[in-house]
């Protein structure tokens, strides 16, 4: 159960080796959560980050293999997560790829690889998720979006649209599942320092691992709808959103 | 068969989870209900009072209990009262103490049902005399999860009542109960009033002076630091005889009951901080006179004074309040004086802290141990109130103590069996009434006090 202080007891992080999601499961465990299932697309490459774990005071951490891509297992997955924590009071959906924009642009298949994993794989194990989450009559979803989901940039909008598109599903979600003791959270953090963006430049304002996982926890604490990472994107969204088209166009962004 | 689902939280308002709730109006009711209860269990809850999520049941079936209301039989004679467990205490209240009868264990809400009390074993500012309200329990009426209805009594089955009393409603629904009464003479109390520079000089004040007073309960400055750490004022009262009233009292009828609410707190953004404590707790201190003897005051005033404002606990905003109470042996005082100071220097103090001495207690999960009680309340949006309360936590275990699960919303379940020794033995007889668990809490799930974790883990 969530406590009195908005923790949680027990956590699935789906994309449990994906950098945000360690650290997401590690910054919990620091907290109170005892019981954490790291599901990925290979469990045997998780054990040494569910030793970890346990050396940080998780009692007890299952790994379970999902993929993205793999709807039709999607259900199963989350049934086996509930069924190894008993209540599950947190799922985090910290998967996800970036692929190589300019290939996706002209790559119709590339451009899909992108957006199964993204966007249809989330909303297929989101599903699953909320239908046993309402029937527990409590837990919290918290999704990993992000910023290049505000608006289409020439630069990455074929990760941008997935994102997007998960984006508002979450939010319909949220508010369709508002009164049932079932929080959507929606994480929207701006360039991560990741292996997934490993090369890259990083921009202005860009934030780490450990400060997306700690504003998670936070905005599960609080029960909020969604948080930026850092906070100040929200606004420097917000200006960037409003700019008329050619202006926005030309920015190299 | 299913009732209506909506969202259930504790009186705290920390973590609202949502439920069936289905008001059951007798024991056919009750029973049918739990053979029906579903995968998720079912509990029964009646006014809500208890801070944290021990009358919470998230996805399953909550029975309101209130439908259970009544008094069924009064027994002026032998000075007993039969009535169905939704009752509350303002109702009964409303009718026994026109007649000279009194609860004769009343906690700091008079808005609780008696299911609630005994499923809490509350007490009341006389449990060190007195004991706690289980303690004034003939029998009581449990149905169980086979859909039986027992009559259960403190001779006839010791152990089912002993798991009953205190219980959290986890071993059946109790839909009836008679109690003791206490005789009264007036609807009044006679109250002593002192002021105490510190803490130790407040203690040794109650060590001293309590076994002289039917109700004894002290207020500390949470914020007083150094040398008057633990400041406070100490409140200890008998009730009145007719004689004793004076005038302005003697003037109606000596027994009336008739408290009102003087306000209502609406929906608002969280009033309790740091600064609005520091200012009620000094303010609180200096109201309070140096040394007073023989003030006659109202029941409801002297027992009830937060009932005089509906919705209090609004003013702790959206993210709700925390209320920590714990218990220490005698001769662990210093957990005490810890407590008040670490929660002030790290920012976190209470906006009332209240004293008192306890007797031992009724059940096997009952909070009472013979020793000292502190409760404690505070918003849950103070940063840093985990790590506090969790070192807290950790003191009362080490000192022999325990903090009460009818408050709790947060505890660690590690902790569980330290702070209740008779846990196993409880989990027996619930074993025994309930062996396929159809009696579930959050609290329940939380804490895992219905199944050993260890032996759980190691599988």
């Amino acid at each position: 159960m969530k406590d009195g202080l908005g923790s949680v007891q027990s956590a699935l992080i789906l994309g449990g080796g994906s950098d945000i999601g360690l650290a997401t499961a590690r910054a919990l465990v620091a907290d109170r959560t005892r019981a954490v299932v790291l599901a990925g697309r290979k469990p045997e490459r998780l054990a040494a980050a569910a030793d970890g774990l346990r050396a940080l005071g998780a009692s007890r951490v299952e790994l379970l293999e999902f993929d993205a891509g793999e709807f039709e297992r999607h259900e199963q997955v989350v049934d086996d997560a509930f069924a190894l924590t008993g209540d599950l009071d947190l799922a985090v959906l910290s998967f996800g790829v970036l692929g190589d924009q300019r290939v996706a642009e002209r790559d119709a298949a590339a451009a899909m690889e992108i957006l199964r994993t993204n966007h249809l794989g989330a909303v297929s194990v989101l599903i699953a998720l909320a239908e046993r989450m309402r029937s527990q009559g409590h837990g919290t979803i918290a999704v990993l979006s992000s910023v290049a989901g505000e608006r289409g940039r020439k630069s990455n909008f074929v990760y941008g649209s997935s994102k997007a598109g998960l984006d508002v599903f979450c939010q319909g979600l949220g508010d369709r599942l508002h009164g049932t003791g079932v929080q959507v959270l929606v994480v929207r953090p701006g360039f991560v320092r990741t292996k997934m963006t490993r090369g890259l430049r990083p921009p202005p304002l860009s934030t780490t691992p450990d400060a997306v996982a700690e504003a998670l926890v936070q905005g599960v604490r609080t029960g909020a709808d969604m948080v930026w990472v850092p906070r100040p994107l929200r606004w420097v969204m917000s200006g960037l959103r409003h700019l008329p088209r050619p202006v926005f166009r030309r920015l190299e962004i | 068969m299913d009732g209506e689902a909506r969202p259930v939280a504790g009186w705290g308002r920390t973590s609202p989870t949502f439920a069936r709730i289905r008001t059951v109006r007798d024991a056919d009711d009750v029973a049918e209900a739990l053979a029906w209860a579903g995968p998720r269990g079912a509990l029964p809850r009646g006014l809500g009072r208890s801070y944290g999520d021990v009358a919470q049941n998230a996805g399953g079936l909550v029975l309101d209990t209130t439908g259970l209301a009544g008094i069924q039989e009064l027994d002026l004679e032998r000075g007993t009262v039969r009535v169905g467990a939704g009752t509350s205490l303002d109702r009964l209240l409303r009718e026994l103490v026109p007649l000279g009868w009194l609860v004769p264990v009343l906690p700091g809400t008079r808005n609780v049902t008696v299911g609630g009390a005994i499923a809490n074993d509350v007490h009341g500012k006389n449990h060190h005399r007195d004991g706690g309200f289980c303690d004034h329990v003939v029998d009581l009426t449990l149905v169980t999860t086979d859909g039986e209805r027992r009559t259960v009594t403190p001779a006839g089955d010791p152990e089912l009542f002993a798991a009953t009393a205190g219980g959290l409603g986890l071993t059946g629904v109790v839909t009836a109960a008679t109690l003791h009464l206490l005789p009264i003479r007036t609807g009044f109390v006679r109250v002593d009033t002192d002021r105490a520079n510190d803490l130790d000089d407040l203690m040794a004040r109650m060590e001293e002076g309590d076994h002289r007073y039917r109700y004894s309960v002290a207020w500390i400055d949470c914020l007083a630091r150094g040398r008057h750490l633990g400041r406070g004022v100490l409140t200890r009262a008998d009730h009145a005889v007719t004689h004793e009233l004076d005038r302005r009292h003697a003037g109606g009828d000596p027994l009336a009951f008739a408290p009102r609410t003087v306000g209502a707190v609406p929906p608002t953004p969280r009033l309790v901080g740091r600064t609005t404590v520091a200012a009620f707790n000094e303010a609180w201190f200096r109201r309070a006179p140096r040394e007073a003897r023989d003030r006659i005051r109202p029941l409801a005033s002297f027992f009830f004074p937060l009932d005089g404002v509906a919705g209090w606990n609004r003013l702790y905003g959206r993210r709700g309040l925390v209320q920590y109470q714990f218990a220490v042996p005698f001769g662990r005082e210093r957990t005490i004086a810890s407590a008040i100071d670490r929660l002030s220097s790290r920012g976190c103090p209470s906006f009332l802290a209240v004293l008192k001495r306890f007797g031992p207690g009724r059940g096997l999960l009952s909070f009472p141990i013979p020793g000292w009680t502190l409760a404690l309340d505070m918003p849950a949006a103070y940063p840093g109130l985990r790590r506090v309360l969790d070192e807290l936590d950790l003191l009362v275990a080490q000192a022999g103590g325990r903090v009460y699960l009818a408050k709790d919303s947060r505890l660690r379940p590690e902790l569980l069996r330290d702070m209740y020794p008779e846990l196993d033995r409880w989990r027996e007889v619930r074993g025994r009434v309930d062996p396929a668990r159809v009696l579930r809490s959050d609290l329940e799930r939380r804490l895992a006090l219905g199944t050993d974790e260890r032996r759980e883990a190691s599988v």
